[in-house]
Formats: structure tokens, sequence, C-alpha cells
């Protein structure tokens, strides 16, 4: 082989090395100065063939990450994602699964809230402003995913970045400032490093994003679709 | 009229004396050392709630996080450990906001769901 390049090989190669540095290069954080736009909408892929029925990081990793504690009373603590094992009735098959906030496209949340502070960010993260929710919990309600807790008691050593108290209603938040800072959402970091790599973040918006590219190929189910809320969340191999 | 002129004069003197701090709280606990409010001391304690309300709204609704106004910032330079060596509580007089909201009468609701500690983790950088 010659060590200089034909026309053909160099179209070849540089197209290859093209695709290769795209996904990389093509999500930089947005500035933190700048506000969130529709031009993004982020959200999650759940392989639920990769998702272990013993195990919970996504869900320790999460409420670590927001400091989500209880009282030990698991009928009134406050879940911002737990796992869910479903069975199939006539094949018997087993699934196991973790289930947040859906982040939909057209959150009913949203719709009923009577302040306002159930809102949808530009970007499509679903959120609570604790300063205006009265706690009517409507939202929860309204929500067919049951994502969102009520806090029934006095809640101390928040983390600075995930404030919650009494009163209020919350639910998963994509991780809303690990994403502003480029970061992956805590349930995800922590799926990758108990090996299993079975929840893929990233805009749904961008062609070039791995989620996208991925959403285009395998077939995926969004969970009660005949709401037609448009979840951010989708699930694989359900 | 003589004690009308006194009373104006003792009222003058008091709105003086307050516009000077004379009637700041006892023993406010000092700010971390070498670190700098983002606006002068006399301004921070009437407006200090203007310079974040707004911020808070730009945080939570757009997800703008550069402003130099930020609670997290507030608590991590001004709530400093006590002598035994550790972060006071909001219910605290030692705790920088508890020490003059409680000398003041004035209910905080921030804290209900906010840390007002610094991050355990971290220390407040």
């Amino acid at each position: 082989m010659t060590n200089s390049l034909n026309r053909r090989e160099f179209l070849t190669l540089s197209s290859s090395l093209m695709l290769l540095t795209i996904p990389v290069a093509a999500n930089p954080p947005r500035p933190l100065d700048q506000p969130a736009t529709s031009q993004k909408r982020w959200g999650l892929l759940i392989d639920t063939s990769k998702c272990s029925s013993g195990c919970d990081a996504c869900v320790n990793a999460c409420h670590i990450e927001n400091g989500v504690t209880g009282n030990n009373r698991p009928a009134s603590d406050a879940q911002w994602i737990r796992k869910v094992t479903v069975k199939d009735k006539q094949t018997q098959k087993v699934t196991s699964l973790p289930l947040m906030c859906q982040h939909c496209e057209n959150p009913p949340c949203v719709d009923v809230c009577p302040t306002t502070a159930s809102f949808k960010r530009a970007d499509g993260i679903v959120l609570v402003d604790k300063h205006l929710c009265i706690g009517c919990r409507y939202c929860m309600m309204a929500c067919p995913y049951k994502a969102r807790s009520f806090i029934h008691e006095k809640v101390e050593n928040q983390k600075p970045h995930a404030p919650r108290g009494m009163g209020t209603v919350e639910s998963c938040n994509l991780c809303v400032k690990r994403v502003d800072e480029g970061k992956l959402p805590a349930c995800v970091e922590a799926c990758k490093n108990a090996g299993h790599s079975a929840i893929l973040f990233g805009d749904l918006k961008d062609p070039n994003s791995e989620i996208f590219q991925k959403l285009q190929k395998v077939s995926s189910t969004a969970l009660r679709a005949d709401m037609g809320l448009n979840p951010g969340v989708r699930y694989e191999n359900l | 009229m003589k004690r009308f002129l006194i009373l104006a004069m003792c009222l003058g003197l008091w709105s003086m004396a307050s516009a000077e701090g004379l009637f700041s709280p006892p023993d406010l606990p000092k700010a971390k050392a070498g670190s700098q409010c983002v606006d002068k001391p006399e301004l921070m304690r009437k407006q200090h709630m203007q310079h974040i309300l707004h911020q808070r709204n730009q945080t939570m609704r757009q997800g703008i996080r550069d402003s130099k106004n930020s609670l997290v910032e507030c608590v991590n330079c001004h709530v400093t450990k006590t002598a035994k060596g550790d972060f006071p509580s909001i219910d605290d007089k030692q705790h920088f906001c508890a020490g003059c909201h409680q000398y003041a009468s004035v209910k905080i609701d921030c804290f209900q769901c906010h840390a007002s500690k610094p991050d355990l983790i971290t220390g407040g950088k």
C-alpha cells in the first residue's frame, strides 16, 4: 500500500472520521447565561432487556444525588424513581424497569396546576416551582404514571441544588442542574457504572444524537401512548 | 411647643441612629474570610431579597445559572461554623440569617425547602 491516498480512499476516510466526531461534538452544553430553548428536547430511552430485576442502582443514585430522604414510611415517603416489575399474563414474561416522571410533551400535571407551579421548561423538562406550589396534589391525581410525591413531613439537610420541603409536590427533574452543566442524569450514570447501560439520555430533536438514531432503528414504547401525552421517556423491549 | 420640639429632635436622632446601624443586631457571625459580597452591606441589609427574587425565577423557569446572585452562594459565604465546629441550624441565632431575622421578628420561608447550610460534601467550596 502506498502512503498517498487516492481520491476515493480520502473521501471514505474523511467521511468516516466525520461520523465519528459528530456525536461527540454536536452537543456542547448550553452557555449558562442563556435560557433553555425548544431547539432541544431531553429524553431517555430505557432498554428493559438490559435492566436487571435485582438492581436498584438508578433509584439509589437518584435519591442520593437529590437528597431524597424518607422517614421509613414507604406509603408516604417520596419516590422520584422506582423499580417496577411487570408480567405478561399470557406469556408469563417478566420485565423489570425503572419508572419516573415521563417528561410528557403534553403534561397533564401542568394542565391541572392551579398556580402554574407545575410547568414544562422549553427543553421539555417538566418541573415543580416550589415557590408557587400550594400542595394541592391535583397534579398527583392527574399523572397517569404516579410519578409525583407529596412531602408530608419537615425536611432537613437538603442538597443545595435540590430544594425540597414540606407541603410541596416533587418528582424527577431529569437532574436538571446536571443536564444544564452538560452532565448525565444520576440514574443514567449509575446504570452505566453498574455495568447495565440500560438508560440512554440525549436530545430527541438532534438527528446526530445517539438517542435519536437509536429511536429510529429500534421499536420503542411510550407508556400509556393512548393518552397522547408523547412522553420524553421511551422503553425498548417492553 | 418646647416639648414638641424635643420630641421632634429625639425622633430625628433616632432615625439618624438607625440609619447608621446603631440598631443592628448584636454579634452577627462574620462571613467567610476573604469573600466579597455582591453589593454594599447597607444595601444588602435592605434589598437582599430583591437581589435573588428575579434570579430565582430565571433559574427555575429558564435554567439561567450564571447570575452572581444566588441563595446557595449567600449560604456558602455567610453561614459559618460555630465554636463547636459545626454549621448552626436555621433556628439558632448563630445562623447569619436567623440572627437578624429573629432580631427583626421577620419569618424566613426560604429554608423550608432550601438548604440552610453549605453543602457538607464541598464544604461551601
